[in-house]
């Protein structure tokens, strides 16, 4: 006798429709069939994507079928996924959600796509964002503002606020983003997904469309935490295309799933629960690390003193390299072309028709930050400040295995309330982006609700303990404390 | 502490054309960015060396070896204009 078959394929965990596909309780098919109907019914009002691929979907679900009928697929075949669209699919358009690749189609895939693809993985589609992965709102896109599951009247935080929303109103089974500042951790804390910044170096880039190169990695968007482990393990590792991927092993994370946390040592730092909180959140957050202590973790009081000045440290590094890496948007190569008569107009008209305004404030900072007599007081600066900073973070971790803070000083905010000022938007990443200075790894799990919007705990471990960060938030999700509901769409 | 001068020289440098309201702007949102950013000269850096990359790795190498390529035909099918073979570019000189 089988077990019968969830209502809502849509709303089912990878590793729980992986059970089923390969028991042959369903088939890929019907699975990506049910996400498919889900996205054409949903996503006008998410607009979670840009780009939906149903018959590629079907396609891939085809054979994913064939795969598992054989018993030759995985954790991951057959499973509906989505992609930021800075992750190049080949043959497919891949946007940044700017005008200037408006018509982009690149001739090759990301490594992480390529090794998602082997895996037998089905790609949805391609998921918004702030244009290049600037923003941390997803109002910044070219093309639309994507609109929070739990009150489309707010966004869905960013960079990636489309792959957030794409997981949390059951339009993927989990997906893929990037991280330069927070652009996983806030869209997951603000959507009430599971969201993971691994490692400097723990995932290749190739085929990432570049940001900050010395901040950017790529990371998964899923409903739990067992699965954020089952992405993750799918992409972690070295690629002789990525310079920067490290050799450091990579262990089985899923093992690291014990429910146990005794004796670990988690570290509660002063400077996360000051910076402008919203009322409320210091409650939601300190409840769930004594939930943490109840399982047997052991709390310190920690600080990271020089986390004031992270926030300057980012706003020059990353504009700085972003400077750099979009100068190879010229209007000759690919992307948009003004089409003017002389060499350095056409590069002025392009860049500055083909750029949306986040995009133009960053370049300029960045520009201004490594221009000469300003490159000493800025960007050295900057990098000199980046030394401090990690090394606070390796202090910080003799004293405890991990680190436990909020994600984001507030809930979920109205479109449009953050867009005249800029700089309060840069404060949504002030509890994020420093993990991304140091390199270090950083989950958001689902910890509360405030307002009837979700609320994120950031739990943050050093370079390569993944298993730390995985293990902490899946004894969280086991303490049963916090059991994230379903938005209602 | 940010002219408009200095907004357009800026722009200038990042190849970036900028209309006359885009400078107005820039030069206020830019100056206010720059005031908090500023802060940064608080910490004292005397003494500490420059960090631009956080991983332990240097000269990664790999042996040079012959592979394919992508084609030519697939790189080129996103130039904004080609000529056979080749992007078609504006004369550098004139």
């Amino acid at each position: 006798m089988s077990e019968p078959v969830p209502s809502s394929l849509p709303a089912l965990t990878m590793h729980a429709a992986a059970d089923l596909l390969t028991r042959r309780q369903i088939s890929s098919v019907e699975l990506t069939t049910a996400v498919l109907d889900r996205v054409a019914r949903v996503d006008d009002q998410v607009h979670a994507f840009i780009t939906v691929l149903a018959d590629r979907a079907l396609y891939q679900a085809e054979e994913a079928d064939r795969r598992l009928v054989q018993g030759t697929g995985g954790p991951l075949t057959g499973i509906p996924l989505a992609l930021k669209d800075v992750l190049c699919l080949a043959g497919e358009r891949t946007t940044a959600a700017s005008r200037i690749l408006e018509h982009f189609v690149p001739p090759y895939s990301a490594t992480v796509v390529e090794k998602l693809a082997e895996a037998g993985a089905v790609f949805v589609g391609k998921t918004n964002l702030d244009e290049f992965a600037m923003g941390s709102s997803t109002e910044h896109s070219a093309f639309f503002p994507t609109r929070n599951p739990w009150d489309l009247d707010r966004v869905p935080g960013g960079s990636s606020g489309g792959s957030a929303a794409a997981v949390a109103a059951d339009m993927a089974l989990g997906s893929l983003g990037s991280d330069t500042g927070g652009s996983i951790r806030q869209p997951a804390a603000l959507c009430g997904v599971v969201g993971l910044k691994p490692s400097y170096g723990r995932v290749s880039r190739y085929g990432l469309l570049a940001f900050a190169s010395s901040l950017d990695q790529i990371g998964p968007f899923t409903k739990d935490v067992t699965d954020a482990a089952l992405l993750l393990q799918a992409i972690a590792g070295v690629d002789p295309r990525d310079s920067t991927t490290s050799p450091v092993k990579v262990p089985d994370y899923r093992a690291a799933l014990t429910g146990e946390i005794r004796g670990l040592r988690l570290g509660i730092p002063a400077e996360y629960f000051t910076q402008g909180m919203q009322l409320g959140m210091d409650e939601i957050v300190r409840e769930a690390i004594r939930v943490l202590e109840s399982r047997g973790a052991e709390l310190v009081e920690v600080s990271l003193p020089s986390t004031k000045y992270a926030l300057a440290t980012y706003y020059i590094i990353a504009p700085a390299e972003a400077s750099a890496n979009l100068a190879r948007y010229d209007g000759i190569k690919y992307g948009y072309s003004a089409g003017a008569p002389s060499m350095w107009e056409n590069y002025n008209r392009s860049r500055g028709g083909g750029f949306g305004t986040e995009v133009k404030r960053r370049i300029m900072l960045g520009t201004y930050a490594l221009s000469e007599g300003y490159a000493d007081a800025f960007y050295r600066q900057a990098q000199k400040a980046r030394t401090v900073i990690k090394h606070e973070f390796d202090q910080v971790f003799r004293q405890c295995d991990a680190l436990v803070a909020p994600v984001s000083p507030i809930v979920a905010f109205r479109l449009g309330e953050l867009l005249d000022d800029p700089y309060q938007m840069y404060l949504c990443d002030v509890c994020t982006l420093p993990a991304n200075i140091a390199g270090i790894t950083g989950l958001s799990v689902p910890c509360g609700m405030l307002n009837q919007l979700p609320v994120g705990l950031q739990v943050l471990a050093p370079a390569f303990a993944e298993e730390t960060v995985l293990r902490i938030g899946h004894a969280f999700e086991r303490s049963g404390h916090f059991r994230p509901g379903k938005p209602n769409l | 502490m940010i002219t408009r001068e200095d907004v357009r020289k800026v722009a200038a440098l990042a190849r970036l054309e900028l209309s006359d309201g885009e400078v107005e702007r820039m030069t206020i949102e830019l100056g206010g960015i720059l005031d908090h950013i500023a802060t940064l000269s608080e910490l004292k850096t005397d003494h500490i060396s420059p960090t631009s990359q956080v991983l332990d790795l240097s000269n990664v190498l790999r042996d040079d070896m012959m592979c394919p390529s992508l084609p030519v035909e697939a790189v080129l099918a996103n130039a904004p204009d080609r000529d056979d073979q080749s992007f078609r570019v504006r004369a550098v000189l004139e």
